[in-house]
């Protein structure tokens, strides 16, 4: 019995079994404390979708062998930048939403092509070099909002230079998808078009994973040497993996933003891609090994933890903002978990 | 002949561009000259340190520490309560020194254990390592104050009882107590330094004059010329009329900078540091040759950690004022831009390129918020291009290093399939 019961938390992974046991503590407090537990259901799974294609952008790196993409910001921009040209051109509503997208999207693979071409050239320090091309294309596009040449009203400071820090969306496509055919349940409200995408998007990265690309991918980053025998271009594979990685994370922050209501410039996108990386290896995935279930359940765990931990620990503990210092021990340490479990060893 | 010029061109581009971006700005910000002198005087003094606290890690292979930020935080935990329970003035600041000692070497020594399980992602992690101790700090002085443990003086806690204010105002206590002990102009500062330089190259020069080293040689006659001539400027600053004499050099911080920039040169004579040269070169062959390799890791981590609390507490005492949840964060990443920009790589660092790069690298933070509203009208595109030349040359440099060592795995995978 004990040796099932071991097996059994040896497969789901103790930090895993730590923050989900966590969690429904959480939502029982909440009960207990007579806070609006449907209410914040309903957030929980907002969050999930808003998160969820930023995080589901983590998959293709670790399996091809590139790591934990913590280059995320470079997507992040290039998704900012597509939203940014569609309000330029007056788009609203989901047609804005999809001009966001089309136009993001081939930014997207530019940067993802030439980031690629970086990581096949720094392998084995791909995480390292992938954290400060995020910086560092953060920081460089810091001056780029400043100086860009869009002149919407609604994206420019109306005195003074350049474009504002938070660019509301209310006038363009706000919540567009969170809206699409959402229902009430229980008390618990259901963004169904929110959700309808992001499970769209798991099956598309599902699927491909399964194509022969998707195979040669995962081939190449579970043997590098076995991959080379069988005439699998390992490069390509990497290359096609961070440009999907990067496609996905501009994407990820076009749902973020219409569900959010608001694009967020400047330094903004700078820590975004650690978020990502703590929501998936709580989901379970290491730095070698993703599903998309591990995507599926550590949005949720993660999200719902830092969504419901919040009003429960103001109760509690009236002072301060405890659970803003509980969210960072809580990604930084699951990271730091991940990386000691990875671990270069001898 | 053009080839060597060549070579040392292509070996020392960084540094050159740098020189140069330095030099333009200094122009393009219109600034008076003696303004940005004496701004770099205070920078050198308030961060050099911090700098010099990264070289032996790199030596002992484990790349550029993140986790300094670690250190600097022991640092500000022992500053928060000592200063809270009255300690003032030098022994105050003294008091900090030996206080934070065995806390940063705690800190240091659970760093390297956890660097120890992570053989060649040691960066990212000690980086990662940084941002969850900040979180760790957080909880220390948002929550754990006032509620559990006490602290010496009321006015440090948020109205209410629970947590430390934002900013504490070192002006009172232990602002410049290290600094203003005792000073002396700059031109008599630089006199010294030239005699001295000059009595120990000159010395040198006579010991070595029939060595066949012809490096070494020219190494040492450049010194002497570049003793000589501070002579030169020292005279020169004080038989004329300018600013630059009236500039205060603070002795007691510049000697102990000095002690730990020779301690760094010095203790890769002793055993110890070629055990740390040994590892840093090959695990392998350290562990064959008898040297405990992973104690001499977590050994080199704990000494960057010490080295890096001194380090904050001669940073902050200078400032003047103790931001809590601010001053450490940023630590790491311009400490380690400052060592970069000086010609350091991730594996190889001296304290020349340590001091270089806190120039230029200070030279440019100093000239770039005018250099920026002078060229584009806005001094905020100067701000930003700093932070970004920071993240830039790191990445630069992290890219560099990675691709020549996975170019020299090929060439090794290469010869084993021959």
């Amino acid at each position: 019995m004990s040796d099932k019961l071991r097996s059994t938390l040896k497969n789901i992974g103790i930090p895993r079994f730590v923050i989900v046991t966590m969690l429904i503590v959480i939502y029982i407090a909440a009960y207990f404390l007579k806070l609006n537990v449907p209410r914040l259901l309903s957030d929980n799974l907002v969050r999930m979708g808003m998160n969820g294609v930023l995080v589901l952008a983590m998959v293709p790196g670790i399996l091809s062998g590139t790591g934990l993409n913590f280059g995320l910001p470079l997507g992040i921009i290039c998704g900012i930048l597509g939203g940014l040209i569609s309000i330029e051109l007056e788009m609203t509503g989901i047609m804005g939403f999809l001009v966001a997208m089309i136009c993001s999207i081939p930014i997207a693979i530019i940067a993802g092509y030439f980031y690629g071409k970086l990581l096949n050239r720094v392998k084995g320090s791909e995480m390292m070099v992938g954290t400060y091309v995020g910086f560092s294309i953060v920081s460089l596009m810091c001056i780029g909002w400043l100086v860009m040449p869009f002149n919407s009203d609604a994206i420019r400071w109306p005195i003074g230079d350049g474009l504002r820090t938070t660019i509301a969306l209310t006038d363009f496509y706000e919540k567009v998808l969170n809206n699409f055919m959402q229902f009430t349940i229980f008390g618990v409200t259901v963004p169904t078009g929110l959700l309808l995408f992001f499970f769209m998007m798991c099956l598309f990265v599902f699927l491909f994973l399964r194509t022969k690309t998707g195979m040669a991918i995962r081939a190449t980053g579970s043997s590098n040497k076995f991959s080379k025998a069988s005439g699998i271009d390992v490069d390509k594979s990497r290359m096609i993996a961070t440009v999907l990685s990067t496609a996905l994370g501009a994407i990820g922050i076009l749902v973020y933003a219409q569900s959010y209501g608001f694009f967020q410039l400047y330094t903004a996108p700078l820590m975004m891609g650690f978020a990502a990386v703590a929501a998936i290896l709580l989901g379970g995935a290491s730095a070698h090994n993703a599903k998309i279930t591990h995507v599926l359940l550590g949005v949720f765990v993660f999200q719902g933890l830092l969504l419901v931990a919040l009003p429960v620990a103001n109760v509690i503990f009236p002072q301060g903002n405890l659970s803003e210092v509980m969210r960072v021990i809580v990604q930084y340490g699951i990271i730091l978990y991940a990386l000691t479990k990875a671990g270069g060893g001898q | 002949m053009s080839r060597k010029i060549k070579n040392l061109l292509v070996k020392n581009v960084v540094t050159i561009v740098f020189v140069l971006l330095c030099i333009f700005g200094i122009v393009a910000s219109e600034q008076p000259l003696p303004f940005i002198v004496k701004e770099l005087l205070t920078r050198i003094g308030r961060n050099s340190f911090l700098v010099l606290s990264l070289i032996i890690p790199v030596i002992a292979g484990m790349g550029l520490n993140f986790g300094i930020t670690i250190g600097a935080m022991a640092a500000q935990i022992v500053m928060i309560f000592a200063i809270s329970y009255g300690a003032t003035g030098f022994s105050g600041l003294v008091l900090c020194i030996v206080l934070s000692t065995p806390l940063a070497a705690l800190f240091g020594y659970i760093t390297g254990r956890v660097l120890n399980k992570t053989i060649g992602q040691e960066m990212i992690t000690s980086m990662i390592m940084g941002f969850f101790a900040n979180g760790l700090y957080q909880l220390l002085f948002l929550f754990l104050v006032g509620t559990m443990l006490p602290i010496g003086n009321e006015n440090f806690l948020i109205p209410g009882g629970v947590g430390i204010v934002n900013t504490i105002d070192l002006k009172d206590n232990v602002m410049y107590a290290f600094d203003s002990l005792w000073t002396i102009k700059l031109p008599m500062f630089l006199g010294i330094f030239g005699v001295l330089g000059a009595l120990v190259t000159g010395y040198l020069v006579k010991k070595f004059k029939k060595s066949e080293n012809k490096v070494l040689r020219s190494r040492l006659f450049f010194y002497l010329g570049l003793s000589l001539s501070t002579i030169v400027v020292a005279v020169v600053l004080q038989s004329t009329v300018n600013l630059y004499k009236l500039f205060e050099i603070p002795m007691i911080t510049f000697a102990f900078i000095a002690v730990i920039g020779a301690f760094n040169v010095l203790i890769f004579k002793t055993k110890m540091g070629h055990d740390f040269r040994t590892v840093g070169q090959d695990k392998h062959i350290a562990h064959v040759s008898g040297i405990n390799v992973e104690k001499r890791r977590i050994l080199s981590i704990m000494i960057s950690t010490i080295l890096a609390a001194w380090g904050q507490i001669i940073f902050l005492q200078n400032l003047g004022t103790l931001n809590t949840y601010g001053s450490h964060v940023q630590i790491s990443t311009f400490a380690i831009a400052a060592l970069l920009i000086g010609g350091a790589s991730v594996s190889k660092a001296t304290v020349g390129q340590a001091f270089l790069g806190v120039i230029l690298f200070h030279t440019l933070f100093i000239v770039s918020p005018m250099a920026g509203k002078n060229l584009f009208g806005n001094a905020q595109v100067g701000e930003y291009f700093r932070t970004f030349i920071a993240y830039g040359v790191i990445g630069l440099s992290l890219g560099l290093h990675a691709w020549k060592t996975f170019k020299a795995q090929q060439q090794r995978d290469k010869v084993d399939i021959n």
